[in-house]
């Protein structure tokens, strides 16, 4: 086996990565697509360093089935790790061969700007001049030589220029709710009032040619040239139906108490494997439990999604973040051959996570299939995608710790339940997890939640503690019945695993007369995790007063991120403002400077969001937060001061960072929040209400 | 036929006079710009201006918007020079999705016509209206003071 990436043994075909164009234009391929975390211009930017040429003249093409790489999914913070690590090596072996074109010994030849100087050259010449139109007809089999870091002049630069902002601060229809073919429908879905609810009759007779509409199943949907006349549709036709509640909700326990309630099984979490041995029981000093409420992804645009099936080919443009996850599921759901089914990648409003962009992209298939030949562009309702997107599942994480006399932790216990955090269409499973596919007649049900067992998957997502414990027992407990749908929100389990254990680690300090930075130095061994804390500190001028401090390593093997924050809390009121948060961050060789400080601030005003303001209400019938005065946010006017810090280690490997800091600023908050009043919140939203009943205890 | 005056020109629309504005401009006036996010005035992702002062597009029923001179993003720049606000969240990359992204422009926009030095107060309640779900807000709200200064 070589030490290739992944993903260029997957596709070891040079020219699906890599072609220069007469034009002196370089277009590089990635599997990976743009999600607003910027991985375009990181793409670029990789490429132009390792070419040697001005970024300018790199077009990075993202995402199409059967064209660009198969790079899996868009999830994880993976893709600088995975996909640009492929477009680095596949670089490097296309200037290798274009540089052996026109001499015998390349490495004595230099480039700059693109232009090929050296010995053995009678005039300088250039990649278009070696390349352009030609294709490299070169298996990647074995690495070669990359550049040596010490030589970048492009990567680790403070600014960039985001490739796809330009089109958008112009106004240029980038997003998937942006197309317009000739001959377009509009198509709306009329969805049922809860997860319980079967139709029983519906009146389509008020949809006159050319509008279509069809009811499959609970499945309702209404087209029409027109886009505001599809809504209306949409509404009145919705008013006709008559819907049968088949169950309710559970609703009437709080959530952490039903993790607990309906746990199911318990995996013993060791050298980051869980393993099915039942848990030693221990009895600890100090404990606390800790919890969160199911949270939404929230896109500031409704899912949306268009395809057309003609002549039997399928073609769907969607903001998937996995393109071949969801061909072969509409595959499967419309028993078609795969092949048949092209998924082009169309930017949709950002998604944190798996939303409900897999879940358009199957209605718009399904909307054309009814109206075959005709192009459709389907969009989802404000109140469906609140109502209906896969939630980040609920959370309760139970900490235990014994000190020593010295005032050490000498025994650590954390015990972490949830519901599944892996809601992605599976495609060959017997059931299927997109909504269309549970209210067809000839539908599948979901998929039954099973736990994961890989390293730092889901519910066990940085439940291992970065610090240094003599006696350690981290114990994952699954719930698989969860009253919402839950998927993957951005960070996983690690937000609320990194929130209980900062907040403990604080806790602890206190109960050992130590202050919180130095209490953490003694449990600490990684010196990267040692000179983020450090740094933070220092750019944040101290931790004392109205300020709380957090760290993580995200899933133990990612990038660092130790953030300090500072809070007023209003006495009448309990109102929680963020007044300053300060960031300090290691993602091993940066990249893109401004746009790893995009992703890190970004991922910290995101948890203070979470943290401060959003739970998902429901009652037995349904999902009661329906808009954004029901699911509030948080808003301009409640935005911190910022300030953020990264170490940049060239000879490192870069280490994805897009899910670092919402960890540790949920930590830093709850312990800002104690610094200034006193009070320990434990269970989010950190609201008034959750404020005074902390005060309480 | 209902006449609209949009970004500095006369127009005419076929559409139903209660079709909310946003339906009218991103489908038959080409207007991407504007973004249906939650068609209820709560998250300013298709904010315009209407006679210089920014509103949501999505309940403002075309009937209504006859009479009142219209500006998109795209009417903020004057051809390929795009206005001092767009220069400015440009190159801060004050942005991570961009969905939000116009409509936040419009309404700064709006807010230095009326005042070239706002403050930080000054931003940010020009702004509260505007949901952003990337946490951009703190490079935006910077990239705005600067250009204040």
């Amino acid at each position: 086996m070589s030490n290739l990436p992944e993903s260029l043994i997957r596709t070891p075909d040079l020219d699906r990565w890599i072609a220069i164009e007469h034009d002196g234009s370089i277009i590089v391929s990635t599997g990976k697509v743009e999600l607003g975390q910027g991985i375009l211009t990181a793409i670029q930017l990789i490429a132009a360093e390792e070419l040697d040429v001005d970024p300018d003249q790199v077009h990075v093409r993202s995402a199409e089935t059967g064209i660009t790489p198969n790079e899996m999914v868009t999830a994880g913070s993976m893709s600088v790790e995975t996909s640009g690590a492929a477009v680095r090596q596949a670089c490097a072996w296309a200037r290798r061969l274009m540089l052996s074109e026109v001499s015998d010994d390349p490495t004595q030849l230099e480039v700059s700007n693109g232009v090929v100087t050296g010995p053995g050259l009678n005039a300088p010449t250039s990649y278009t001049e070696i390349q352009a139109g030609t294709p490299f007809k070169f298996q990647i089999v074995d690495p070669t030589q990359e550049k040596d870091p010490s030589q970048y002049k492009v990567l680790g630069r403070d600014h960039h220029a985001r490739i796809d902002l330009e089109d958008k601060i112009r106004g240029v229809g980038v997003f998937v709710h942006d197309l317009e073919f000739p001959d377009m429908l509009h198509a709306r879905i009329v969805r049922p009032p809860s997860y319980h609810h079967r139709l029983e009759t519906v009146d389509l007779t008020q949809i006159e040619a050319p509008d279509l509409g069809f009811v499959d199943g609970s499945f309702i949907a209404v087209m029409s040239i027109n886009e505001y006349r599809a809504t209306r549709l949409a509404e009145s036709v919705g008013n006709t139906a008559i819907w049968t509640q088949t169950r309710q909700i559970p609703a009437d326990k709080p959530l952490s108490d039903y993790l607990v309630a309906h746990e199911a099984s318990a995996f013993p979490i060791l050298d980051n494997v869980p393993q099915e041995v039942p848990p030693r029981s221990l009895t600890t000093a100090i404990n606390a439990v800790y919890s969160r409420p199911y949270l939404m992804h929230g896109s500031l645009g409704p899912s949306a999604a268009a395809a057309q099936l003609v002549d039997g080919i399928l073609t769907v443009w969607s903001p998937s973040q996995g393109i071949e996850l969801i061909r072969h599921t509409l595959a499967q759901l419309l028993a078609m051959d795969a092949k048949a089914i092209r998924v082009i990648y169309v930017q949709g409003a950002g998604c944190y996570g798996h939303n409900a962009a897999d879940d358009a992209t199957v209605d718009a298939a399904l909307c054309a299939r009814a109206a075959p030949g005709r192009p459709v562009l389907l969009k989802w309702s404000r109140a469906d995608e609140h109502q209906w997107e896969p939630y980040g599942p609920a959370m309760r994480v139970g900490m235990g710790a014994n000190l020593s006399d010295r005032g050490d932790v000498d025994l650590w216990t954390h015990d972490v339940w949830s519901f599944s955090h892996a809601g992605r269409p599976a495609p060959g499973r017997t059931g299927m997890d997109v909504i269309a596919a549970w209210h067809l007649n000839d539908g599948f049900e979901p998929n039954e939640p099973a736990p994961r067992f890989g390293p730092e998957s889901g519910i066990h997502r940085n439940a291992l503690p970065i610090y240094e414990f003599p006696d350690q027992q981290v114990v994952k407990r699954f719930v698989p019945d969860s009253p919402l749908r839950t998927s993957s929100l951005r960070s996983l389990g690690a937000h609320c695993n990194v929130f209980a254990i900062e907040s403990f680690m604080d806790e602890l300090a206190l109960a050992a007369d130590t202050d919180p930075v130095t209490f953490r130095l003694r449990h600490l061994q990684d010196t990267r995790a040692i000179a983020v804390l450090q740094r933070v500190a220092e750019l944040a001028g101290g931790v004392s007063g109205s300020r709380g401090i957090g760290l993580a390593q995200y899933k133990n093997r990612q990038c660092y991120a130790a953030v300090v924050a500072e809070v007023a809390v209003d006495a009448t009121t309990a109102e929680v403002r963020v007044t300053h948060l300060w960031i300090a961050a290691d993602a091993g060789r940066v990249v893109d400077r401004d746009g790893l400080t995009n992703q890190l601030e970004g991922g910290a005003i995101q948890a203070l969001s979470w943290c401060l303001k959003e739970a998902v209400a429901f009652d037995r019938n349904g999902i009661t937060s329906r808009d954004w005065e029901t699911y509030p946010i948080l808003r301009f006017s409640e935005i911190p001061l910022v300030e953020t810090d990264i170490i940049d280690r060239p000879q490192l490997e870069s280490l994805g960072a897009g899910e670092a800091t919402q960890g540790p600023t949920s930590g830093a908050l709850a312990n800002a929040i104690y610094a200034a009043t006193s009070i320990r919140v434990r269970n989010m939203p950190f609201t008034p209400q959750h404020l005074r009943e902390a005060a309480a205890v | 036929m209902t006449k609209l005056q949009l970004n500095g020109e006369t127009i005419a629309v076929e559409a139903i006079e209660t079709t909310p504005l946003a339906y009218v401009l991103r489908n038959e006036c080409g207007i991407k710009s504007v973004k249906l996010g939650c068609e209820a005035e709560q998250c300013g992702a298709c904010t315009i201006l209407a006679d210089d002062r920014p509103v949501p597009s999505c309940t403002l029923a075309l009937s209504d918007a006859s009479e009142r001179r219209l500006t998109t993003l795209e009417g903020l720049a004057k051809g390929d020079v795009l206005s001092a606000v767009q220069n400015a969240l440009l190159t801060s990359n004050a942005s991570q999705c961009g969905y939000c992204l116009s409509g936040i422009a419009v309404a700064a926009y709006a807010l230095f016509q009326s005042n070239a030095h706002p403050t930080h107060n000054d931003i940010v309640n020009a702004l509260d209206g505007h949901l952003c779900r990337c946490g951009a807000h703190p490079r935006v709200i910077r990239a705005l003071e600067q250009l204040a200064k």
